[in-house]
């Protein structure tokens, strides 16, 4: 057992685990954070993607002890209030998501992609980047939509900032 | 149509929980005293289970029990059925194999579970496994289906010699005979069907609590039918009589047909929660849905079809080997038969069709319903076939399909099948033009000077849904009615919920669902909830599968709503001194027609539970229920043309352009109707170039992770453009037809047609890998 310290949307939390425990599990299991999901076990599906410092992660993929010290973002830290961040509204607003379960690691990795490239997406360099994330659902196609749409919609949230 | 009524793009209610982290799907759920479950599956296609010592594993931390097979026979756990009759040609009833629902003596598949280890944490479990020494004697296995019906070839079931399941037979034989021996061409095809895996993006899970004082079991599951899941558990599996058994399925993350059935580990789990006297939680990885959530399609086929010397079909013939795997599935034996052969028709005139299906075991993983679930096998041999004749008779494949289209309705196909309505000339006109098809030649041209091979290839599918009149259904061999029911509570205070049996595992239904009480009512959305997924809370239902939910689920609401308002106009006019025929409703009132009289639903909704000023007579309440029998099958219908490029350096395929033209009938929202086509063109994209459940000649699964097996990916696939033509079905009130599966039933064939037309060369199998298109472009 390993008491791993880090700062989860925004919150510090200590959390004894054992040291085989993933970070996805630590979510999950110890911060009741199930909005942070697994969907293959092999870091393809990127369900379980989450921000640590800032950079999206597989949190499938890397043990809790990894990420002691670090500040951990997830889907349910992304939110101001009750107002959506823009990827969560673009998604809602152009249909990018069906049964939901892969939504939490597409916005979190969309987020991701938006920041890298800046203004410079285009249909291409989206489907590229989406690559470690997989939809059964949308055929993608609305995801792509909702990607371009929020990286707008990012861009002017800047702005004003 | 209102801004939330039908016909409306209204975004949907349920996104909120999903895009904030909220939803809530099995895995999330967690039992004050929950144990964990972890099964321990086979490694071997075929073995009998010589013994299974778990004694290192009862000593270690943390485990709770260790049960196996033996244990779940003896306690009269029934075993696994199929729910579906098929008689073969001579008479006898399809040959069952037994399936436990945890093997006792024989194991048939890779990852048939044979124990399960119960423990404090899914770890320990884990670990536990580890632990129990299971000795197999390995048997000869056998995967492929040729291999499987040879004389000498292993047998997987006493009850099954040859493993042969059925060998059935549709249509007249004998006229189509009579048709070959008259016809001018005759053009020939083999066709494999490409074995796939579901994959919804949630893994199945279930969660089991006995409660011991009153003997009543609560059962959380990915199903897409939790009362079809507690009908079965309770009628056949001997868990718990219905009313001590509730069924929730909460979120659930995808189900594509996969999550339609009921698998062993949630009859273990239900059993052994009662064992040992805690809830007990299962949640499968991925690798196990690669071994345990049953497969789609592997067929294998051969087809003639016959035509005149106009290039009319005059007949059609066709043979098909389906692999069933090692047991029968809940509705296995239905896909390759009545969901299959009698669609074999297609968009097309055929006076005489005759089909022959030999239904086969295999040491390999259950196949049953997957999106569009026999629909996509007929299509796509149909639609290969159509483009194989017009090469071979040297026509415009687009203009011979025309050619033979069926134009008038309703129209009775040789094979059971009567097509209510359809225009598809109007989709594919509509296709043609998406697309520019008349441009094609020069556009092909110019890739050729560009050193590009550049290929269009078309696709007219029509599929059956709205899963079915019952009648029908019972008369070939379903085990259950295929009705909807639906409730329709007004509250007190006018807030009005929908109870369903449809389910929502993706489809947007709380959205949907509501947008027709806005329609008929005139109050908006946010005053409508829908009550779904929960058998203690919901009535009856039969649950989401085959496009059935609007055409089938909703018209069962509209029955119940039809009902409602109709007592609530009783009890307007009572209040409003007028005549029950003189009350209209509108923007959530009750008005007297032609004058300023009226009064809005919270009031009649109130009238109705206060119950102070009733019509005489009248019960209080206002609260209707319904169940909505169809009276046919729907029938969907469209054209898709994809266009590509394809590398005949690397064998690579470039998408270049595909549209879809679809009728669907009446859309209750275009833009969920858009996102399910998008979602089954993916899969059937997904079939024709990347996806295959490979087994290696003993059985060996090659594909059971995300590593192995080919997802498409946002960059293996297009953005698409669609387009609808509407007849509207006369079979429904709403005039719906369903939408859910006709991408992956019609996109697999518009894939591999462009491809070959590309690559001028007509044989070409699914998937179309680039090695595979390389070779076949080089070969000699």
């Amino acid at each position: 057992m390993s008491t791993v310290k880090l700062t989860v949307n925004g919150k510090a939390v200590a959390v004894d685990v054992e040291d085989r425990t993933l970070l996805v599990q630590l979510l999950r299991d110890h911060l009741n954070l199930t909005g942070t999901h697994v969907g293959c076990d092999t870091s393809q599906c990127g369900a379980c993607v989450v921000h640590m410092d800032g950079k999206a992660v597989k949190s499938c993929t890397m043990l809790a002890g990894q990420a002691d010290g670090s500040t951990i973002t997830t889907i349910e830290g992304i939110a101001k209030g009750d107002e959506l961040h823009p990827m969560q509204a673009a998604f809602r607003d152009n249909h990018g998501l069906q049964c939901g379960y892969c939504t939490p690691g597409m916005i979190m990795s969309a987020i991701d992609i938006v920041h890298r490239h800046g203004g410079q997406l285009d249909e291409a360099t989206v489907r590229s980047e989406l690559e470690g994330n997989i939809c059964r659902c949308t055929g993608y196609h609305n995801i792509v939509k909702a990607v371009l749409d929020a990286a707008g919609r990012m861009k002017v949230s800047q702005a004003a900032e | 149509m209102g801004v939330e009524g039908i016909g409306a793009r209204v975004v949907r209610k349920e996104d909120k929980r999903f895009i904030t982290g909220k939803g809530r799907y099995v895995d999330d759920i967690k039992l004050t005293g929950m144990t964990y479950a972890h099964f321990i599956r086979s490694p071997h296609a075929h073995a009998k289970v010589r013994k299974i010592d778990s004694s290192a594993a009862l000593k270690m931390p943390g485990v709770v029990a260790v049960l196996t097979g033996q244990q779940i026979v003896d306690d009269k756990v029934g075993n696994l059925i199929c729910g579906w009759a098929i008689t073969s040609k001579d008479g006898s009833p399809m040959k069952m194999g037994a399936w436990p629902a945890m093997a006792p003596e024989t194991v048939r598949f890779v990852g048939q579970a044979v124990a399960v280890v119960i423990a404090e944490s899914k770890n320990l479990a884990r670990d536990a496994a580890e632990a129990v020494v299971v000795d197999y004697e390995e048997l000869p296995a056998v995967a492929d289906v040729h291999a499987a019906i040879k004389s000498g070839a292993p047998q997987l079931h006493p009850e099954a010699p040859g493993n042969q399941v059925y060998d059935w037979v549709i249509g007249d034989e004998g006229a189509v005979n009579a048709a070959f021996a008259k016809a001018a061409n005759v053009v020939k095809l083999d066709v494999t069907n490409n074995r796939l895996a579901p994959n919804a993006m949630e893994p199945r899970a279930a969660i089991a609590d006995y409660d011991a004082a009153e003997e009543h079991f609560t059962l959380y599951t990915t199903s897409q039918n939790p009362h079809v899941a507690r009908l079965v558990l309770s009628a056949f599996y001997n868990i718990a009589p219905e009313h001590k058994l509730r069924v929730i399925a909460p979120d659930v993350g995808g189900g594509f047909g996969s999550k339609i059935f009921i698998y062993p580990e949630e009859m273990v789990a239900l059993w052994a929660s009662k064992k040992v006297g805690r809830p007990v939680k299962w949640t499968g990885d991925r690798t196990e849905a690669f071994l345990t959530d049953a497969h789609g399609r592997d067929h294998v086929t051969h087809a003639e079809m016959a035509f005149d010397a106009n290039n009319k079909i005059t007949g059609f013939k066709v043979k098909t080997y389906a692999n069933f795997g090692a047991y029968m599935s809940l509705f296995s034996s239905s896909v390759p038969t009545y969901l299959y052969a009698t669609l074999l028709s297609g968009q097309y005139n055929i006076p005489a069709i005759h089909a022959e299906v030999i239904g086969v075991y295999t040491n390999t993983t259950p196949v049953d319903a997957y999106r569009g679930a026999g629909r996509p096998e007929a299509s796509y041999l149909i639609e290969r076939l159509m483009e194989t004749a017009a090469r071979q008779l040297k026509v415009d494949p687009a203009e011979l399909r025309r050619s033979n289209f069926i134009t008038q309705f309703p129209h009775q196909t040789p094979v059971i099948m009567a097509y209510d309505t359809g225009d598809f000339n109007a989709s594919l006109d509509a296709a043609m033009k998406a697309i520019d098809y008349a441009g094609f030649p020069a556009r092909k041209a110019k890739a050729k000077a560009d050193g590009k091979l550049r290929g269009i290839g078309v696709s007219c599918y029509i599929e059956a849904c709205g899963i079915a009149p019952s009648k029908a259904v019972g008369s070939l061999g379903a085990g259950v009615g295929l009705w909807e029911s639906a409730e329709v509570r007004v509250n007190p205070v006018g807030t009005i919920e929908i109870l369903t049996g449809s389910h929502s595992h993706g489809q947007g239904h709380e959205t949907t669902f509501c947008q027709l009480v806005a329609e008929r009512l005139g109050v908006p959305i946010s005053q409508v909830s829908i009550v779904h997924g929960d058998t203690d809370k919901v009535q009856f239902g039969m649950g989401t599968y085959g496009s059935r939910s609007a055409a089938v689920g909703l018209t069962a609401i509209l029955k119940a709503m039809e009902k409602m308002e109709s007592k609530a106009k009783k009890i307007a006019a009572h209040a409003l001194e007028a005549s029950e025929a003189d009350i209209v409703i509108e923007n959530g009132e009750f008005k007297v027609t032609g004058t300023d009289k009226a009064i809005a639903l919270p009031m009649v909704a109130l009238a109705a539970y206060t119950a102070h000023n009733l019509p005489d007579g009248m019960e209080p309440g206002l609260k209707e229920s319904a169940f909505y029998d169809p009276t046919n099958f729907t029938f969907p219908a469209g054209t898709y043309i994809c266009e590509l490029e394809v590398d005949s350096g690397t064998g690579k395929t470039s998408f270049v352009n595909f549209v879809a033209a679809d009728d669907f009938g009446r859309l209750i929202n275009p833009m969920i109707v858009e996102g399910q086509v998008h979602g089954g063109l993916v899969q059937g994209i997904g079939q024709a170039l990347l996806e295959h459940a490979i087994y290696d000649a003993n059985g060996q699964p090659v594909t059971a992770s995300f590593m192995d097996y080919a997802m498409p990916r946002a960059d293996d696939v297009p953005s698409f453009n669609l387009s609808h033509t509407t007849t509207l079905c006369p079979g429904n009130p709403l005039g719906i037809k369903g939408c859910g599966e006709a991408g992956a039933i019609g996109a697999s064939a518009a894939v591999i047609n462009a491809i070959t037309d590309a690559i001028g060369k007509n044989n070409l199998e699914m998937p179309a890998t680039p090695d595979r298109v390389w070779r076949t472009i080089h070969a000699a």
